[in-house]
């Protein structure tokens, strides 16, 4: 280390006393649970603490353990798939918002909606829960009550395999299409205007409008944010599914998140939930630098 | 512009499926609170359906008001919405303008330090060991402290502080002024737009809070709105035990359900522009 970067050091030290408190935080909460997972290397004895606990023998055993089980495969495709779904069907209804909203000119309209359609983004999965209760719970649900009177018949949407996913994407959709739709509107605000006055005036009409000039300004956006999706793609949505599910609907809503949950803190196996957490960020890391250089070849990258 | 009978077909399309979203954003919501409002025999003799409701009570809210966990659970939200947020302003302003810096050395490995917890998490069990270790468990703390900064945040105020021109940083020192006036005095003042749009963003965040209180604070009487609000609604979750008597019925389910949203209802009219312009700063420059 030479001098002069010392003396630039010591000029800019109330710069590094104000980064100080921060940087501290960022040691201790995220670097810390960082090497605290070497645990998963080893047998976890609550009583002697993370240092003095013995290795794992082999240092692998809890991910042999893990691989082995026949959680391994039933976890990681509830994950991928519901995520995967999520990213199908999610990102289609704000794209297709975003270019209605432009459609419009009725400043008043457009505003009201948009006031509306955001709202839910910043309700949390309790509430939305709560929402669901009283629209689908099989008992008292609006819609159960409904289907009863017409067709003397209830389907249990909450607690059964073959509806509870349709009920994760459905409500993340509703909860995120309006806000989703920001980032598209913006991609739409880009588009060159020359370009709509040149395909009107070769007689395109509203709809051809869109197809050939909206659809494919909003195009590097939309893939710019698929490939970022896919690079989350082991996010399948924790808070959302640990709120909504239920013993019922285990084999297709149980996720490795919940799964570490319910292992750990639930049955104290601290190693082995702590060895299926590593698994998925080591993935999950592999994952999203790959997403985030696919993208950056789309010429924008995140960092 | 040429609006032809085509086009009018159109934009009545346009118009309808608009109206239609927001309805279907619109609808559980007004339900949620019209049963809120109605008497629980009454949810059950029309059939459910009661989007206007007729015999309005408030006896589901006096009934939490007067003799529940929800009053408590309001100041334990209300502490940590509190000063939560104003620990992540803090914090978060302190590192965003030096990280704004050009001048401020090592700024590179100190950003790749922060942007690596982006990519890379130890996972849920060794940062419980974490909390647990730095005495947290059980304390209110536990759900403000462990995210006292949040990343993505960060990044959206020191691209914001970056954009501020330099010129007032020279002047500034030209002056005298040391870097901490130099922030509280003229980058501060100036921040106003951002701070409220990340302040915002850390709010409903702390309103919201559930897992942190899930995995770190056994104690049910620290338990924050949203999981005493799960409590409520998972009673109903066993349609096979007969508990109709202590069950909360629809209409107080409902109650709570509003109660813990009627914060979040009544302030975001006035402040919805500043979350849409967080969201766009966030995903274009972020």
């Amino acid at each position: 280390m030479n001098h002069s970067l010392l003396r630039r050091m010591w000029s800019s030290r109330m710069l590094y006393l104000m980064l100080l408190p921060g940087l501290a935080f960022y040691a201790v909460y995220k670097y810390g649970p960082m090497f605290g997972a070497v645990i998963a290397f080893k047998d976890f004895n609550i009583g002697l603490g993370v240092w003095d606990s013995p290795w794992a023998d082999p240092w692998y055993s809890h991910f042999l353990y893990f691989y082995e089980s026949p959680y391994f495969t039933k976890l990681l495709s509830n994950t991928l798939l519901i995520s995967l779904y999520k990213l199908l069907w999610g990102i289609p209804p704000g794209i297709l918002f975003a270019i209605l909203l432009n459609e419009i000119r009725l400043l008043a309209f457009k505003r009201v909606v948009q006031t509306i359609t955001y709202l839910p983004h910043f309700l949390s999965w309790v509430i939305v829960y709560g929402m669901l209760l009283v629209l689908l719970s099989e008992r008292t649900g609006l819609v159960n009550v409904w289907l009863k009177e017409n067709f003397d018949a209830t389907v249990p949407f909450l607690t059964s395999i073959d509806w509870f996913r349709t009920v994760l994407v459905g409500s993340e959709i509703w909860k995120e299409f309006g806000w989703n739709a920001i980032i598209y509107l913006a991609a739409i605000a880009a588009i060159d205007p020359s370009l709509y006055e040149a395909a009107r005036s070769d007689g395109a009409g509203r709809l051809r409008l869109i197809w050939h000039v909206t659809l494919p300004g909003m195009r590097s956006v939309i893939i710019l944010l698929l490939i970022i999706r896919l690079g989350n793609i082991l996010e399948a949505g924790f808070d959302q599914i640990f709120i909504m599910y239920n013993v019922q609907v285990y084999p297709v809503a149980d996720i490795l998140d919940t799964f570490v949950f319910r292992t750990g803190l639930e049955q104290f196996n601290f190693s082995l939930a702590s060895a299926i957490g590593l698994f998925k960020s080591l993935i999950g890391l592999v994952l999203v630098v790959w997403a985030n250089r696919v993208a950056r070849r789309w010429g924008d990258g995140i960092w | 512009m040429v609006t032809n009978r085509a086009e009018r077909i159109f934009l009545f399309f346009v118009y309808l499926l608009l109206a239609c979203s927001a309805l279907a954003v619109l609808f559980p919501l007004l339900y949620v609170f019209s049963v809120s409002l109605t008497p629980y025999a009454e949810v059950l003799k029309n059939g459910g359906f009661t989007i206007i409701p007729r015999n309005i009570t408030f006896e589901a809210y006096t009934a939490f008001m007067t003799d529940s966990n929800i009053p408590r659970a309001y100041g334990v939200t209300i502490f940590i919405t509190v000063a939560g947020t104003a620990l992540n302003l803090l914090l978060t302003t302190l590192m965003a303008y030096p990280l704004s810096r050009k001048r401020l050395p090592l700024r590179g490995p100190i950003m790749m330090f922060l942007v690596f917890t982006m990519l890379f998490n130890g996972g849920m069990i060794p940062t419980y060991l974490v909390v647990k270790a730095t005495g947290l468990i059980d304390s209110l703390w536990s759900m403000i402290v462990p995210g006292a900064v949040h990343t993505f945040y960060l990044l959206i105020m020191k691209t914001y502080f970056e954009n501020l021109p330099e010129s007032l940083d020279e002047a500034a020192k030209v002056d005298g002024a040391g870097d901490l006036r130099i922030l509280a005095m003229i980058v501060i003042p100036l921040s106003a737009p951002i701070l409220a749009t990340v302040g915002l963003f850390y709010s409903v965040g702390h309103w919201n809070e559930f897992l942190g209180a899930i995995l770190y604070v056994g104690d049910a009487g620290k338990h924050p709105l949203q999981v005493v609000l799960r409590g409520i609604l998972n009673t109903s979750q066993m349609p096979e035990l007969d508990f109709e008597r202590v069950l909360p019925t629809e209409s107080l389910q409902m109650a709570a359900v509003i109660l813990s949203t009627l914060p979040i209802l009544i302030v975001y009219p006035f402040i919805q522009k500043y979350f849409t312009q967080g969201a766009l700063l966030g995903s274009v420059k972020g």
